[in-house]
């Protein structure tokens, strides 16, 4: 934009180019983010740091970041680290991390595919794969209920081909029902990035490969797999940070079960179901904290996207 | 013609994988609809073919119990409501983001890919949180979910509208200020027309999100009337259910494909004259 040559034939005559009109065009946007995430967002921290009325048991939030304290943060992070909590953050990243492997073993070959081989069916597996994000999440899980339950389809063809002898109980806080669950319900949300990822690749690249005498394997391997892998993170990084705060999936598919808590469950039972506000508010702090690299990791690379596209 | 068959050859446990995928991907969601029209009470296996979920049952069908109908017009109304706010106001911000230089641009940048990165439980404990501790003013309910959803679905119309102005580029609009068009005139008779696809395909996802979410609808719930669809089905799965439940997704489901038809449909004439006119600017340029 600034280069010199660029001013020179500048009709304008070297004025930068007045940009408050945009700013103005944006406004109404960052506004309405200010009123709506911005302080929302510091009212979370105002009431984590503030202080609880004795009598009312309500939140007093702290606005001044000055008069913080930090007292019911730190005894929380004591049942985080080593308390009741921490077994619960272990079952969330144990959860989540199975629920990513299954995406990836499930989401790679299927976006490989559609993006490099598929070439006649290409347009209708496109429309099939974007087809459940128009169907309602919770549906899908309902889904999922009326399948599994005792008497249901799963239980049927499992025993018809003599799988199981007796009908599974896998609505009851079974763990690989929440993690069949997170698959079904995130992986089309991790195929979608990583099939344009997949789809931008060179071609000629591969081509290239091929023409020096290596294997479609050898290719595979030592090309479009590398050339993959951002793609990959950031299909990984945008199922990862919902999963993260799901607690529908798990009390949805197991009725509820505290065998198969997430740190999403903990967090609306403190603000909703036991009027602790507080110690919901930090818990949603910790997990912040927790997911902070992920998100700017995304942030970067998507912004550095951007900048390129623009250039 | 070897090269071509071996290729396809090996490509073929792939395209199993695939269409296993998709199958799996959908099927669950057929059988569901398959046992909204279920005779009995069953909602495991399927009896024999019926109406009665959707308005045969005198209590418990869609059409007759009140909770589903308040439901479905709750989530409908959000919707609606929410793809007229967050679109208008997120094509302006696209607009402007675009253009605006400065120091304060990057931030404003970065302010709108936040909430993308955001898990939505946060949205929730935050939004309840504001709502319950410093805007006490604002009426609970609907006014409160559909002030969340806007929040939530502006970003996504931000990145969409923005993705087109960079594939649009500015020629157009330079070509109009060059045949003596104002700025505002070049975007409105320009870009704007030129967007319409892009700003279709935002309703579209708009109305989609709005409908789906569940988490910060339940979190500004204030009771049964501001219940959504998704919080009915997310309840109703614990108290001892009917089929009614996959009728009224499956109606949710039905709503929403012809939504998106529809503005496919729309999408695709708007796309084919947009090509008209951008071959004729081509021409004239």
């Amino acid at each position: 934009m600034s280069s010199p040559s660029v001013v020179q034939i500048d009709p304008t005559g070297g004025r930068p180019p007045r940009t408050t009109t945009w700013a103005g065009f944006a406004l109404p946007g960052v506004g309405w983010l200010i009123a709506f995430f911005v302080v929302p967002v510091y009212a979370v921290m105002a009431v984590a740091f503030g202080s609880v009325d004795p009598i009312l048991r309500t939140p007093q939030p702290a606005w001044n970041p000055l008069a913080w304290d930090f007292s019911a943060m730190s005894s929380l992070l004591d049942r985080v680290f080593g308390g009741d909590l921490g077994k619960v953050f272990i079952r969330t990243f144990s959860f989540v991390f199975l629920a990513l492997a299954g995406c990836i073993a499930i989401g790679y070959p299927v976006a490989y595919f559609v993006a490099r081989k598929a070439s006649r069916s290409r347009s209708m597996l496109l429309a099939l794969l974007v087809l459940p994000f128009w169907i309602s999440y919770l549906m899908r899980m309902l889904a999922w209920t009326n399948l599994l339950q005792q008497d249901g389809y799963v239980n049927q063809v499992l025993q018809w081909f003599q799988v199981m002898d007796e009908p599974r109980n896998w609505l009851d806080g079974d763990w690989p029902t929440v993690v069949i669950g997170l698959v079904y319900g995130y992986v089309p949300f991790f195929i979608l990035p990583l099939y344009s990822a997949l789809e931008r690749i060179d071609g000629r690249l591969i081509e290239a490969g091929r023409d020096l005498g290596a294997s479609s394997f050898q290719t595979f391997v030592r090309i479009t797999l590398p050339l993959s892998v951002p793609g990959l993170m950031a299909a990984s990084v945008i199922t990862i940070l919902p999963m993260f705060g799901d607690y529908y999936t798990n009390s949805y598919l197991t009725s509820g079960s505290p065998r198969t808590e997430m740190v999403g469950n903990q967090i609306e039972f403190f603000l909703r179901g036991s009027s602790q506000p507080q110690t919901g508010a930090s818990l949603v702090l910790v997990l912040m904290v927790f997911l902070f690299v992920l998100m700017v990791y995304y942030l970067r690379t998507t912004m550095k996207a951007q900048r390129e596209s623009e250039r | 013609m070897r090269l071509f068959r071996s290729r396809h050859g090996r490509a073929k446990w792939l395209a199993t994988i695939t269409w296993l995928y998709v199958l799996w991907s959908l099927l669950p969601v057929l059988i569901a609809v398959r046992i909204s029209l279920n005779s009995g009470k069953s909602r495991s296996t399927f009896q024999s073919p019926s109406f009665r979920w959707y308005w045969g049952d005198t209590t418990s069908s869609v059409w007759h119990d009140d909770t589903l109908h308040t439901a479905m017009w709750n989530t409908l109304k959000l919707a609606v409501l929410c793809m007229l706010i967050a679109t208008p106001v997120g094509v302006a911000m696209a607009i402007g983001l675009q253009r605006w230089r400065g120091k304060l641009s990057t931030g404003a940048n970065t302010l709108m890919l936040v909430p993308i990165v955001t898990p939505e439980i946060v949205f929730g404990v935050a939004l309840f949180i504001v709502f319950t501790q410093v805007y006490t003013g604002l009426p609970g309910g609907i006014t409160t979910q559909l002030l969340g959803h806007v929040t939530f679905t502006l970003s996504f119309v931000v990145v969409i509208i923005r993705g087109r102005l960079t594939a649009i580029g500015s020629q157009y609009e330079e070509a109009a200020r060059d045949l003596g068009a104002s700025k505002f005139q070049a975007l409105r008779l320009v870009l704007l027309p030129m967007l319409g696809p892009a700003i279709f395909a935002s309703l579209m996802v708009v109305f989609a999100t709005s409908v789906d979410d569940f988490v910060i609808s339940s979190f500004l719930s204030t009771g049964a009337s501001t219940e959504t669809v998704p919080i009915k089905i997310y309840s109703g799965a614990r108290a001892g259910s009917t089929p009614a439940l996959n009728a009224l997704a499956t109606v949710m489901l039905v709503v929403t494909l012809l939504a998106v038809a529809l503005a496919g449909l729309v999408m695709r004439r708007m796309r084919s004259q947009g090509d008209h006119d951008a071959s004729l600017a081509g021409l004239t340029v």
